[in-house]
């Protein structure tokens, strides 16, 4: 089976659908039109970017280049996990935080697929880790983000009842405890859901992108599931180690409540 | 007489800096109108916020102590309380000494059952006293009462100040009482302070109206 070249004029025509609801959005007064729009055009000169980059790559194999290409990947999903607070720490203590947290989610282990899963030759050959690393930052920064979010919110609607439980004697964790297992599942359950419906309401798109150019279903689907597995452990290691720094950051040595190491975002 | 309770030059945001020593068994009395740092003293001395200076418990300093060591022996009993759990008994400690906590619901006028109780019906009057015991079970050193009886009839008030009589009687703990009322302050201090825009005062004797 041959795959179907998409030409530029066919996916004019696709993008008539996106200016249809941004004049949808306009006409409601969503007030999104322009966040549409934004997005869509981000979309096509990124993922042109990407597909340039890529071309490039897969001509070589040399390990720094890909080793670049995962930097970067990681600092754009690490300033995305902080954009998405509401209320986040002050400085580049956000940033970090974010960044700390999907490097060592995400790298430990798209590296054990690689090389003892997957076994590719070598194990950085870049048709394997670009997109691993691609699909592991954008999903576990989705956890990342929803759980520090719901963390950093509760706690302040809540602070009240932490230092109450603080006054009372409670060590930090305990007074917090329970807002941040809160956190942490409301950040893991989203992909433990994507597991759940995979396939009956769903077809990852890894998969689908598979089977449209060509491969053996049987095939594709191996990979999905190998993926979804993946992506589940980074995701939730990953919020678990995210929300358990930051709680411990809303504390000072003197085991206080510091809300004030939050900043609001200016929207 | 040991001086259980020491502040030198406590500071903290508009107030301060305060000097205080309230000995072992003794009671002061604080008032001052809304804003004038009253809940900002007590908050640094539970060490809540960020302050300056030094707290001392037995000539122990706080910093000797975890955050939380110290707060279970400093107990601070803020205007309003919070409830988190669906009943009453999630809010004690699971070390908790039932006969005298009976015998402390009893003083209160409160029924033993209250314990199972789901904290959403209790009323504004049976959560204060009952913060009061969460707190005291904890056996606090150092009792910091903000309006502990602001929330209560008369008859109930009273049964509040008999209880923490009874408790100081025990265990010899310095008291710092917040109130508005100047008969209050009178029948559970011996010293009466004001605070005004973050000074704390000594009030002479014969000026209470």
């Amino acid at each position: 089976m041959e795959l179907i070249t998409l030409s530029p004029w066919d996916l004019s025509l696709a993008a008539l659908l996106i200016m249809a609801l941004a004049l949808l959005s306009f006409q409601m007064q969503l007030g999104l039109s322009r966040s549409i729009i934004i997005a869509a055009l981000r979309t096509v000169i990124q993922l042109m970017m990407i597909g340039l980059v890529l071309k490039l790559l897969f001509a070589t194999t040399h390990p720094g280049w890909i080793i670049f290409i995962a930097i970067i990947m990681l600092l754009a999903a690490g300033r995305e996990v902080m954009v998405r607070q509401q209320r986040r720490f002050a400085g580049i203590q956000s940033f970090a935080l974010g960044t700390l947290s999907l490097f060592i989610s995400t790298v430990v282990v798209t590296v054990l697929v690689l090389t003892v899963v997957i076994s590719a030759d070598p194990w950085y050959t870049p048709q394997y880790a670009i997109p691993l690393l691609g699909m592991m930052f954008g999903n576990t920064m989705n956890g990342i983000a929803l759980g520090l979010d719901r963390l950093t919110q509760t706690a302040w609607q809540q602070r009240d009842v932490i230092e109450a439980r603080l006054i009372l004697g409670q060590a930090p964790q305990q007074a917090i405890g329970d807002i941040r297992r809160e956190s942490i599942r409301s950040g893991m359950i989203p992909i433990i859901n994507a597991m759940a419906v995979a396939g009956i309401v769903s077809l990852p798109g890894m998969m689908t992108g598979q089977i449209l150019a060509g491969a053996n279903p049987m095939d594709a689907v191996s990979y999905q599931i190998l993926i979804m597995f993946m992506v589940t452990t980074g995701t939730g290691v990953g919020t678990i180690f995210a929300v358990a720094m930051a709680s411990r950051h809303l504390f000072d040595k003197r085991e206080r409540l510091r809300l004030d190491r939050l900043q609001k975002a200016i929207v | 007489m040991l001086s259980r309770l020491q502040l030198k030059n406590i500071t903290t945001h508009h107030v301060g800096p305060v000097d205080l020593t309230v000995a072992a068994g003794t009671s002061i009395s604080l008032r001052g109108s809304s804003g004038s740092g009253k809940s900002l003293l007590l908050r640094a001395i539970a060490d809540l916020d960020p302050h300056h200076g030094e707290v001392l418990l037995d000539e122990v300093a706080c910093l000797k102590y975890s955050g939380s060591q110290w707060r279970q022996l400093v107990g601070y009993l803020p205007a309003v309380s919070q409830w988190w759990g669906d009943n009453v008994r999630e809010h004690f400690n699971d070390d908790i000494d039932h006969p005298l906590l009976s015998i402390w619901l009893k003083i209160l006028q409160l029924s033993g059952n209250i314990l199972d109780a789901p904290t959403a019906t209790l009323s504004s009057g049976e959560r204060q006293r009952l913060a009061l015991l969460r707190m005291l079970a904890n056996k606090p050193q150092v009792l910091l009462l903000d309006e502990p009886t602001a929330s209560l009839d008369p008859e109930n008030a009273r049964c509040v100040e008999t209880l923490i009589a009874d408790y100081q009687s025990q265990h010899h703990c310095a008291i710092i009482w917040v109130s508005h009322d100047p008969q209050q302050c009178q029948r559970v201090a011996t010293r009466h302070y004001v605070i005004e825009q973050g000074k704390l005062l000594l009030q002479a004797e014969g000026t209470w109206n």
